[in-house]
């Protein structure tokens, strides 16, 4: 005799048939209100809202606050916690060696924009594909709140001390340095956060994503230019954006000349609608002007600000077989024996 | 007896003729052109059967500063560096008179007669050459007459020492058989320089000659770092990460042609491996150990400002168990040092790069032929012990040309070591990554993209199973572990290799290039001094069981090596005890040159006749910086 089937709701799974659960990671150990821990929150809703295959990912950070935001989210993809400032060689080689899997690095502003500078600049010339996520609060929060180099020029630390070095505006360096996918966004923005993170998985090339993430222990106070208070006051979208996934049939109406809609790598659709009216979202040079604009007039520009979508990415620059290079059976990586015969014949 | 009859007869002129037993020294202007005149000298020489050894002592410079290429055939096999130069080729007028105030009396020289130094000395022989007037009727045009005016002296060599002209002919129209014009040109030049030397220098005999012997049949000509790069392929390398530095580049560049020939996949055209010239050697070993995290073999190749950049990572693949595989041509250092110079210099440092407790696999080739195995060993090691293995090659192993047997093709499968699969992990049962299972201290790992759970690799604290720890009790079982592998590895890396003679009371001890003087050296002792020596020739590091055997055999071990602070004999000391380390003497050669089997003798042969004396006037010369340190 069967018991009467009790009847459950339905559970709610992604277009992969994956509940929302697999993505989460291990708990946070950050401080309670840190804006990283929002971020690892997008993160999550973005890979399961685009239905991505956790262990077809590879996650990676350096070394501070920012890249312990790894362990995290999706527990089940493998992770990486390098060297301070060195993750991007370690995502290039990675990536090098099978070049099927999705790769998403968690970097910090003194990760960044600090120690790893050089290789920033590398990873950004490359375009080698890669969601570059700077957790920025302007300061370094694990050894107790001394000033990054995106500490803007006379903001305060919480004893007083003022910055006097001008900061480094990672958005207009990228552009400049050749990133194809360029935006900034604000923990406390979910919407636009998540709608840049979708966007970011559907491109193919570096996504460089500057996120100000104030730091509530050492820089949430008045005086920070990177506080919870200063950036809701100063956050000025550049665009409204607005994703359609490849596999979502929907249509959006814009009114011409007001919006950019772009076709993104996978078929995706991103349309940006501009607020500000004469930013150009894939012009370089209007692009960093518009950067250069808002910083003069006090404000800092979040959206997509930059991005050129059908870019040639480092994975496809190498040429690559199709197979991961890391997969390889012997037979195709090790030469038979009359290569070496015509080498040593050549030796003679 | 009239003056002039003094100076024709020289004393050198009436000694024997020596037979295939004397070195060239060729000085030249850097970037004149002169390593093609070099490598037809060492290669017609090589082609008449005579063993035969190039090494090239140039400067850290594009083009202008002197350079001197130094060939020493020997009927024995030796291929060392000879101090002595027997025949002085001197096209540099910057150095000439230097060059020729050095020589010893007798030897013979070939010189551009308008640097007139037949007026510096009376004991030498002179062969005065008028290189521009020759060049000139060979070469019509005015712009090529550089490139081709130092094979010049070839000829006049080939005609003064008895070289076959036809081995010149071959040896230059191998090297230039895609370029008909330069050919042309240059065995013009050749048959010039001979025919100046019949019509000029047929009665002066020079007492140095060439005759053809059999002892390099078969035999091929290779430098190291182009076998390195031969390892690498054989070894199937997927990802190479490189940046530029002397003396290193040529083994990624000569790499980067064979991948390009060899793998690109026959069907598709595309390419079965990755290289990327990194922006410096931080993130080229970063790129190595990203690559190898995500399952490929991958490589990089550096020289010691490069292994002081790696410290970081060199430390984190050694802690989160990750495979490299890097190439350390050793140069002089500290700091830039002299670039362009050779040393064993870096291998205290290799043996335990990184802050905090290391010990890393250190393979040490002294010959191109173990420039190519230990290169094919060093990624079934790396994969086995994942683990960083640096193969401590040097300056003149890796761009000087050496003699060798042809390669074997390797015989064993590619180990890639313990990679999780369903059966492993049916059996493990509770997989951890760093887990022990077999008691060897090597854990299994999967792979990202490939089967097995996911873990979480990182530099910090962490326990069997890959959770961040920073328990006491975590620390130390991992720290030991990793020691246990390093145990482990005492038998399966390169063995040394040991010639013992029971008669012998004196042992000697080296590695790496200061083989070739060892060999030599110890020809020496015998004849010289009537010593019987017995031989360790160190392979690798972590040292084996025969290293103490072999001391405990001897009464007195000498240890042989290219640096001032006898960096591996400090590696010994802490890892024998105290009666086999109160044997141990130190000899030591560094001075950027390669060491040469006299430097050796000599320095032995004085630590011998100090301990004729009796022991309280003997100075306490036993372990180097003894004095200072107490």
């Amino acid at each position: 005799m069967s018991t009467p089937a009790v009847p459950t709701p339905p559970k709610k799974v992604n277009r992969i048939n994956l509940e929302p659960a697999v993505y989460r990671g291990a708990k946070t150990t950050l401080c309670a209100g840190c804006g990283h821990n929002a971020i690892s929150e997008r993160i999550i809703d973005a890979f399961y809202e685009m239905g991505v295959e956790p262990t077809r990912v590879l996650k990676l950070s350096g070394i501070g606050c920012s890249s312990k935001s790894p362990a995290y989210f999706m527990s089940t993809a493998h992770g990486f916690n390098s060297v301070h400032g060195r993750m991007p060689s370690v995502a290039t080689g990675a990536l090098m060696a099978n070049k099927t899997m999705l790769g998403i690095g968690v970097s910090g502003d003194g990760d960044t924009g600090a120690i790893g500078i050089g290789q920033f600049v590398h990873l950004m010339r490359r375009n080698l594909p890669l969601i570059y996520i700077v957790e920025d609060n302007g300061c370094y929060g694990l050894t107790k709140g001394q000033f990054s180099p995106t500490a803007d020029l006379g903001s305060t630390l919480k004893n007083g001390v003022v910055n006097d070095l001008p900061p480094i505006d990672i958005c207009a360096l990228a552009i400049e340095l050749g990133a194809t996918f360029v935006a900034r966004s604000f923990s406390g923005d979910k919407k636009q956060l998540l709608s840049i993170l979708k966007a970011a998985i559907s491109h193919k090339g570096t996504c460089m994503i500057d996120v100000i993430s104030p730091c509530v222990t050492f820089n949430d106070h008045e005086g920070s230019t990177k506080s919870y208070a200063y950036a809701k006051d100063h956050d000025e979208p550049v665009n409204e954006i607005s994703f359609v996934p490849f596999f979502e049939d929907i249509s959006i109406e814009y009114e011409e000349g007001s919006a950019t809609p772009v076709r993104m790598h996978d078929g995706s659709t991103l349309v940006l609608r501009k607020l500000e009216s004469s930013h150009n979202t894939t012009d370089k040079v209007e692009a960093i002007r518009s950067l250069h604009e808002t910083v003069r007039r006090g404000e800092f520009a979040t959206g997509i600000i930059y991005l050129q979508p059908d870019s040639t990415d480092f994975l496809s620059l190498l040429n690559l077989v199709d197979e991961p290079l890391a997969t390889l059976p012997e037979a195709r990586t090790r030469p038979g024996k009359a290569v070496l015969d015509e080498i040593m014949d050549r030796h003679r | 007896m009239a003056s002039s009859d003094l100076l024709s007869a020289p004393a050198a002129v009436s000694s024997p003729t020596r037979v295939n037993d004397f070195s060239i020294q060729v000085a030249t202007v850097n970037g004149s052109g002169s390593q093609t005149a070099n490598l037809v000298l060492l290669r017609s020489i090589f082609q008449m059967g005579v063993p035969v050894s190039g090494k090239n002592l140039f400067p850290s410079n594009i083009a202008g500063l002197p350079t001197w290429y130094t060939i020493r055939a020997n009927r024995h096999g030796y291929i060392a560096r000879k101090k002595e130069i027997d025949f002085l080729v001197a096209m540099n007028p910057e150095t000439a008179r230097e060059d020729v105030l050095s020589l010893e009396p007798g030897c013979s020289v070939v010189y551009d007669e308008t640097l007139k130094l037949e007026q510096l000395r009376t004991d030498l022989q002179f062969f005065p050459v008028p290189f521009d007037k020759i060049v000139a009727e060979v070469c019509p045009d005015a712009r090529l007459r550089r490139l081709v005016r130092n094979m010049i002296y070839d000829g006049v060599l080939a005609r003064l020492l008895s070289i076959d002209l036809a081995e010149m002919d071959t040896a230059l129209t191998r090297m230039m058989k895609k370029k008909a014009k330069a050919l042309a040109l240059n065995l013009a030049a050749l048959q010039a320089g001979f025919a100046y030397a019949s019509e000029h220098f047929a009665d002066q005999p020079v007492p140095l000659r060439v005759e053809r012997m059999a002892e390099t049949q078969g035999l091929i000509l290779i430098e190291g770092n182009a076998a390195a790069a031969l390892g690498c392929l054989m070894a199937g390398v997927t990802v190479v990460a490189w940046y530029p530095i002397t003396p290193s580049s040529s083994l990624c560049e000569t790499l980067i042609d064979y991948l390009r020939k060899y793998r690109m996949d026959p069907e598709t055209g595309k390419a079965t491996f990755a290289v990327v010239q990194a922006e410096d050697e931080i993130a080229a070993l970063g790129m190595v150990v990203g690559a190898s995290w995500a399952g490929a073999r991958s490589m990089t190749s550096t020289s010691g400002p490069g292994i002081s950049l790696m410290g970081e990572f060199t430390g984190l693949a050694y802690y989160a168990e990750l495979p490299a595989v890097i190439f350390d041509v050793q140069r002089v250092g500290p700091s830039t040092g002299l670039p362009t110079r050779t040393a064993q210099g870096d291998i205290a440092f290799a043996a335990g790069l990184s802050h905090g407790d290391t010990k890393h696999i250190l393979l040490l080739p002294s010959s191109v032929s173990e420039c190519y195995t230990m290169a094919v060993d060093a990624f079934d090691l790396a994969e086995r012990f994942q683990t960083p293995i640096f193969v401590m090659m040097d300056l003149d192993l890796g761009m000087n040309t050496w003699m060798a047997e042809p390669f074997p093709y390797p015989e064993a499968p590619l180990d890639r070591g313990k990679v999780l699969t369903p059966e492993t992990l049916q059996a493990i049962g509770e997989w951890g990554r760093y887990k022990d299972v077999d008691g060897d201290g090597i854990p299994y790992r999967s792979l990202p993209g490939q089967f097995g759970p996911s873990f979480f690799t990182r530099g910090s604290g962490h326990n069997a199973k890959a959770q961040y720890s920073e328990r006491t009790d975590d620390y130390t079982d991992n720290i030991d572990r990793l020691l246990r592998k390093f145990n482990t590895a005492r038998g399966v890396v390169p063995q040394p290799e040991i010639d013992l003679r029971a008669d012998a009371k004196v042992g000697l001890i080296a590695y790496g290039t200061s083989h070739w003087a060892i060999v030599e050296s110890r020809d020496q002792l015998r004849a010289e001094l009537g010593l019987e020596t017995s031989y360790l020739r160190l392979r690798a590091f972590p040292f084996t069981r025969d290293l103490g055997a072999f001391i405990d055999a001897h009464d007195c071990v000498y240890v042989v090596e290219q640096n001032r602070d006898g960096q591996m004999l400090g590696l010994m000391r802490q890892e024998l005890s105290g009666p086999r380390i109160s044997k141990l003497r130190s000899v030591r050669h560094y001075n950027g040159l390669p060491i040469d089997a006299r430097s050796i003798t000599e320095d032995i042969r004085a630590h011998e006749s100090r301990k004729a004396l009796p022991p309280e006037t003997s100075p306490e010369d036993a372990i180097v910086g003894a004095e200072e340190a107490v």
